[in-house]
This record gives C-alpha cells, sequence and structure tokens, in this order.
C-alpha cells in the first residue's frame, strides 16, 4: 500500500515535483506517535498511521477496553439496537501493530515530550495526538452536578453513562407521561444529535407510549438541519413534540433533580417523568491540564493540520477542539486524524504538510426508513473555511415530490447504516 | 506512476488548489467513511474500489456535482473538490488495494 520513494525515483522522471507530491510515501524517519484517546479521532488516527505510514510507531493510549459510539446511542433508545451492537474492542487494531495502553493518561509533559500514566508510568513521544473528547461542565446548569445526573441523565458520554440508563428511564415511564430534554447552546458535541434524540424517543412512543410528550427546552434559536427536523416530526409524530428556543424562554438555566423539574431563564418551572439534561461541555480534563484549551475550554488548533496551536509537537482532533465550521463529529474527528498523522509523518520527514482537506457527513435518523443528512468540506489555510457552493443540508419536502420523497428518505436511512459500518469497520475491524 | 506526473501537470496547470498537488490517497481518506475502507460499502454504498475506468470515475463526479445524476449525498460532497482532486482520486480508486 505504500510507495517507496526508490520505486518513485526509478518510475518518476520529472523527479523533485513528483517525489514532493504525495504523502504517502514512507517516512524517512521512523518516530513515536503516542495518541491520546481510543474514540473517532483517535482509533482512526491509529489505523489511518498503520495503513500509510507504517514505519511510524503507534501507541494507543486508551483507558477503556472498549469503545461505545455516541452515534447510534439514539437508536437504541428507539429499541432498533442493542448497546452491544454499537460496543467495539481494540483487539483490531493491535494486531495491525499499534502498541495498545490501557491505562488513563494522567498528564502531559510538553517539554519533556512524555505522557504520564495514571500506575506513574511515563510514554515518550515524537509527536502526541490528544483526541481526549468532552468534559460535562457540571455546574454550568445550576444543580446539575453528577449526583443529579443519575436522576437525570445525560447519556451524552458513553463512559461515563451508558445510554442503557436514559433507556430503562423511558421504558418505565407512565403511559401519557412527560420527556423532557434540556438542550445547550453552541457549541457541543454532536449538533443534530439531541434532535435525532427527540425522533428516536418519539419512534419509541409512538409504539408504545402513544399519549407521551416531549418538551425540547433549548438555548439556541435555532439548530442543525431544523426545517428537515420539524416536517418529519410534523409528519410521523404529530402532537408529540414541543420545542422551546432561547426566544420562547427554553433556555434551561437550573434543575430541581427532587422535583423533576427544569427551570427555565425566565423562571419557568418545567416538570418531566424522565428528564435529559445535556450540559455544557468543555474539552477532556487531559487537554486543559496540558495547557492546549483556551479560555474557553477549548482547543485552539491551526487550521492546515491540526496542530495544537498553544503547544508546539502535539496535534488536537475533534470534539475538543476549536474546529468551526466543522461540526463536533464523529466523521470530522476521522478526517482531521488521517490529515494530522500524514502532517506529523510530514513533520518527521521533514516535509511540508499536505493540501488541508477535511470532511464531514453526519447523517440523523428521523423515524422508520427516514434518514437525513448534513455535508460539509472543508479546507484549512488562514482559517478553517466550508468550500462555498458545496454541502448543506438534504433536500426539503418541497424539492421532492411522492414516490421520489419517500425513496429519497428510505435511501438517506439506508446509507447512514452504511456510513455507520464502514466508520467503525476502519475504526476496528 | 503515471498518476503523478498527471497530477504534476494539472499543478502546473493550475486551479483552486494549485499550491500543493492533490493527494489522492489522502483526500480519498473521507470516501472511506461511507464506502470503507478496502471498498467493501454495504447498505446500498457502491464499492468504488477497482474503479479501473478513471474517465468513468470523473465523468460521474461531474454528473453528481450538476445533480444531472441523482444521488442523495454525492452532488453535495462533489461540488466540494476541484478537477485535480477529482482526478487524483479517479486514479487512487483505479489501483487495486
Amino acid at each position: 500500500m505504500t510507495i517507496s520513494r526508490r520505486s518513485l525515483l526509478a518510475a518518476a522522471p520529472l523527479g523533485a515535483a513528483i517525489l514532493a507530491a504525495p504523502t504517502i510515501a514512507r517516512a524517512q524517519n521512523a518516530g513515536r506517535v503516542v495518541i491520546i484517546g481510543g474514540g473517532f479521532g483517535g482509533a482512526s488516527a491509529a489505523r489511518f498511521a498503520r495503513d500509510r505510514f507504517p514505519n511510524l510507531d503507534v501507541t494507543l493510549i486508551e483507558q477503556g477496553r472498549s469503545f461505545t459510539t455516541c452515534p447510534y446511542g439514539n437508536l437504541v433508545l428507539a429499541g432498533r439496537r442493542t448497546v452491544e451492537s454499537i460496543t467495539f474492542g481494540y483487539d483490531r487494531l493491535a494486531a495491525r501493530g499499534v502498541r495498545l495502553v490501557h491505562q488513563r493518561a494522567a498528564a502531559i509533559d510538553p517539554q519533556g515530550k512524555r505522557v504520564r500514566l495514571a500506575d506513574g508510568a511515563e510514554v515518550p513521544y515524537d509527536r502526541l495526538v490528544v483526541s481526549p473528547g468532552i468534559d460535562l461542565r457540571w455546574g454550568a446548569i445550576e444543580g446539575y452536578d453528577e449526583a443529579a445526573s443519575a436522576r437525570m441523565p445525560h447519556c451524552w458520554t458513553p463512559t461515563l453513562q451508558p445510554i442503557t440508563v436514559l433507556a430503562a428511564q423511558l421504558r418505565a415511564m407512565p403511559q401519557g407521561g412527560t420527556f423532557v430534554m434540556a438542550i445547550p447552546d453552541n457549541p457541543f458535541r454532536c449538533p443534530p444529535g439531541p434532535y435525532e434524540r427527540i425522533s428516536m424517543v418519539a419512534e419509541y412512543f409512538k409504539r408504545h407510549n402513544p399519549r407521551a410528550k416531549i418538551i425540547a427546552l433549548d438555548a439556541k434559536n435555532g439548530f442543525s438541519k431544523q426545517p428537515l427536523f420539524q416536517e418529519a416530526w410534523e409528519e410521523l409524530y404529530p402532537g408529540m413534540i414541543e420545542w422551546r428556543g432561547a426566544s420562547n424562554d427554553g433556555r434551561v438555566t437550573a434543575v430541581a433533580p427532587a422535583a423533576m423539574e427544569c427551570v427555565t431563564e425566565f423562571g419557568d418551572r418545567v416538570k418531566g417523568d424522565v428528564v435529559n439534561v445535556i450540559p455544557p461541555q468543555m474539552a477532556g480534563r487531559i487537554a486543559r491540564d496540558a495547557g492546549l484549551a483556551a479560555q474557553s475550554g477549548w482547543c485552539p488548533i491551526k487550521p492546515a493540520t491540526f496542530e495544537s496551536a498553544q503547544v508546539p509537537d502535539i496535534w488536537v482532533l475533534g470534539d475538543a477542539t476549536i474546529a468551526a465550521p466543522m461540526p463536533k463529529s464523529g466523521f470530522a474527528a476521522n478526517t482531521q486524524a488521517k490529515h494530522a498523522i500524514a502532517c506529523i509523518a510530514a513533520s518527521l520527514a521533514g516535509r511540508a504538510p499536505p493540501a488541508a482537506v477535511y470532511f464531514n457527513t453526519c447523517y440523523s435518523h428521523v423515524g422508520e426508513d427516514y434518514g437525513i443528512s448534513i455535508v460539509g468540506v472543508y479546507r484549512g489555510g488562514e482559517r478553517l473555511t466550508e468550500v462555498e457552493g458545496s454541502g448543506g443540508i438534504s433536500p426539503r419536502n418541497s424539492a421532492l415530490q411522492g414516490e421520489r420523497r419517500a425513496e429519497h428518505r428510505r435511501l438517506e436511512a439506508l446509507y447512514a447504516d452504511g456510513w455507520y459500518d464502514a466508520i467503525t469497520g476502519e475504526m476496528f475491524g | 506512476m503515471r498518476f503523478h506526473t498527471l497530477a504534476a501537470l494539472l499543478l502546473l496547470a493550475g486551479g483552486p488548489a494549485a499550491a500543493q498537488t492533490a493527494d489522492g490517497p489522502l483526500l480519498a481518506g473521507a470516501c472511506a467513511g461511507c464506502h470503507g475502507v478496502t471498498g467493501e460499502g454495504g447498505h446500498g454504498i457502491p464499492n468504488i474500489y477497482h474503479m479501473h475506468d478513471r474517465q468513468q470515475f470523473v465523468e460521474l463526479m461531474r454528473a453528481f456535482r450538476t445533480n444531472q445524476r441523482p444521488n442523495t449525498v454525492m452532488g453535495r460532497i462533489a461540488r466540494g473538490y476541484t478537477d485535480a482532486e477529482i482526478t487524483a482520486l479517479a486514479a487512487h480508486f483505479a489501483r487495486a488495494q
């Protein structure tokens, strides 16, 4: 799969111009690449490094011995998937030659270029990839601390709280009960995620609790793929879902867990039989402790490479980064990871980094045989920009007639499954 | 090795990404997210590996760009890439993995 520089020299009479081009040529110096975090960013980086730059020495530090994806967690709520079916092990990555260290990364020493593990052992690096995901801002919503989350789950970080907690609460909800969701302001992990969750809970209710109601309290005035979601909700779950935006007093500023109430900005108390609070977030702690984060709690990166804008020889990927207009999504982390590894290989070989082109497609399941998507193609130079005239959301109902509409929605739901299998297959297969 | 020559010529010819040559294998990383790493695709997503006819790949992507060919996401995707990048991708997918 790799092209040796020697064979390039032999076959390409145009010489230096050709040699400068592909980054898939072997790195001249093997280097030690350490990756913190075995999620979408980290696992993708590890796989890509083994496939394309086999000279690199790759260590993946991931505390968990398995990984449950956030994507498709909402399908567990709908009863379409089991949590086992969205959980993966690291054996295949290890078999590909990634050194797996199943320990918590406790601290980074950027001067000494070492990662210290929880047991005190040290892992030296030449280049470090930090893909830690998010931490939740406990207390940002008054009263919403870890204790509160047992009663009012977030289920927004599988390692902290498996989706099964919310699934069990929904199944135990009385007939005709109310499900309340508190949705945060931007930026947060997975912009369409809360709305796919509303959809999948609605799908579950439609079948098992048809008189149940869903109240979504949103700190924002708009959301990803909004017209598509709202058209679908109207069609599939009429009268079940109420979405309140910020300008309609939708922002939740406090919770009263004992009373199962969300309290809004202007003092409205909204009670639920089941309450899902998605709190404000920030970059994972390992990144913040290492000085990789800005005041906002998110990590600034150089758009052309995803190197940290604050600490040398460290790349930051995924949800932890400030990478707008790219969304905080698994697919975004996956393409950032690949570019980062290519840049790391180039840097170790003393070559210029390749041109930065990043990509994302977020699929959302709204109902049975009903999928929608948002696409983004991005370039990284001085800034991260979306390619004009490209990307965007699936067509609205008005743009699709009759049979074509049903077929389009059915295909997107199907392709969503294809995406999920392809990307998890790449990381863990 | 001819795709390197072609890529260099396109580089000389100019275009939006002219500063650096289109890196087919790296760009293809994004495609793998849906089409799979070795083209297994699945769930209706076609296998695009071993598309030995590079011109067919280029023409397909052009047809997606203008929505001449019905699609769900490929039009929105194809409009994100330059001619040089699509040519580089075509060469990448033409090679056996």
